[in-house]
């Protein structure tokens, strides 16, 4: 299962950089719909979502995975506030650099120094949100 | 769009791409269980109190290794980071905090999320690629950054 995991980063990290989700100017570019906006992004959701669809259908009915790893999908459905704008705080994020957290390692991974920044401010947004709520229990 | 535009390169790669990305989350579903959300996986090892490390340290690690994969065969496409310094702590901080007020990102709500038809990951989905509209519009168009 871990091999698999290491495997799947990898077939990932591949997927990103062959979309052209690696270059945030080409992200920007998608993002931009006033300018010459490039919707050749939204291929990359469409090819992904064709493959899932079909993986999640048959992972719902499990209560196990192939490897017998506990099924672990969410089964919540309310739309709450922290959904909604987080969700809005990180698009912010995301249209201010055209990173989004897959594309924004593997770019680090390729030794990019500004993507280096940009993962480890990340890293520290996330570490805020952990101290934030330890405080609130 | 016309057929030429969509036989143009850059289409046939994003879909390409998106199929690769689709059957990483379809094995990672199948055989482990698990969401691939890239968020989720980040955020889980800056979690002192989470003990499941491994199997987060080895996707991180095959990410890390796929730009040296793709180089094997093909050289790395060009990448352009428009964002000064400042711009991109300041993303980076957003980018974090959202994800995890938000539970997922792209990869957890966008890909994964929707596959399973997820009211959720659907309403994160356009709430944070209208966000980035509007900001790119803001920033490219009213500021000029």
């Amino acid at each position: 299962m871990n091999l698999n995991a290491f495997l799947v980063g990898l077939l990932f990290g591949l997927g990103l950089i062959v979309s052209g989700m690696t270059d945030p100017s080409k992200v920007i570019g998608f993002l931009d719909l006033a300018g010459t906006w490039d919707p050749s992004l939204a291929f990359v959701m469409a090819g992904a979502i064709l493959i899932g669809a079909g993986a999640f259908t048959m992972a719902k009915k499990r209560q196990r995975s192939l490897l017998g790893a506990p099924m672990r999908l969410s089964t919540a459905t309310e739309l709450d506030s922290r959904l909604l704008l987080g969700s809005l705080v990180f698009g912010i994020g995301w249209g201010l650099s055209g990173f989004c957290p897959g594309p924004a390692v593997v770019s680090a991974a390729a030794g990019q120094p500004k993507a280096w920044i940009f993962v480890a401010s990340m890293l520290a947004g996330m570490a805020l949100y952990n101290m934030i709520e330890r405080r609130g229990k | 769009m016309n057929l030429s535009d969509f036989t143009h390169s850059t289409y046939i790669a994003g879909l390409s791409g998106g199929l690769l990305i689709g059957i990483a989350a379809a094995m990672f579903v199948l055989l482990n269980g698990r969401i691939a959300g890239i968020s989720g996986i980040l955020g889980g090892l800056v979690q002192a109190d989470k003990g499941d490390k491994t199997w987060r340290v080895l996707f991180l690690l095959g990410m890390a290794a796929s730009p040296f994969a793709y180089r094997i065969a093909f050289n790395l496409p060009a990448v352009t980071i428009e964002a000064g310094t400042a711009q991109l702590i300041i993303a980076g901080l957003l980018v974090g905090l959202g994800t995890s007020y938000a539970s997922g990102c792209t990869s957890g709500h966008g890909v994964c999320g929707i596959s399973r038809g997820s009211i959720r990951s659907i309403a994160a989905t356009l709430t944070f690629m209208t966000a980035g509209f509007i900001t790119v519009y803001l920033t490219r168009h009213l500021l000029g950054l």
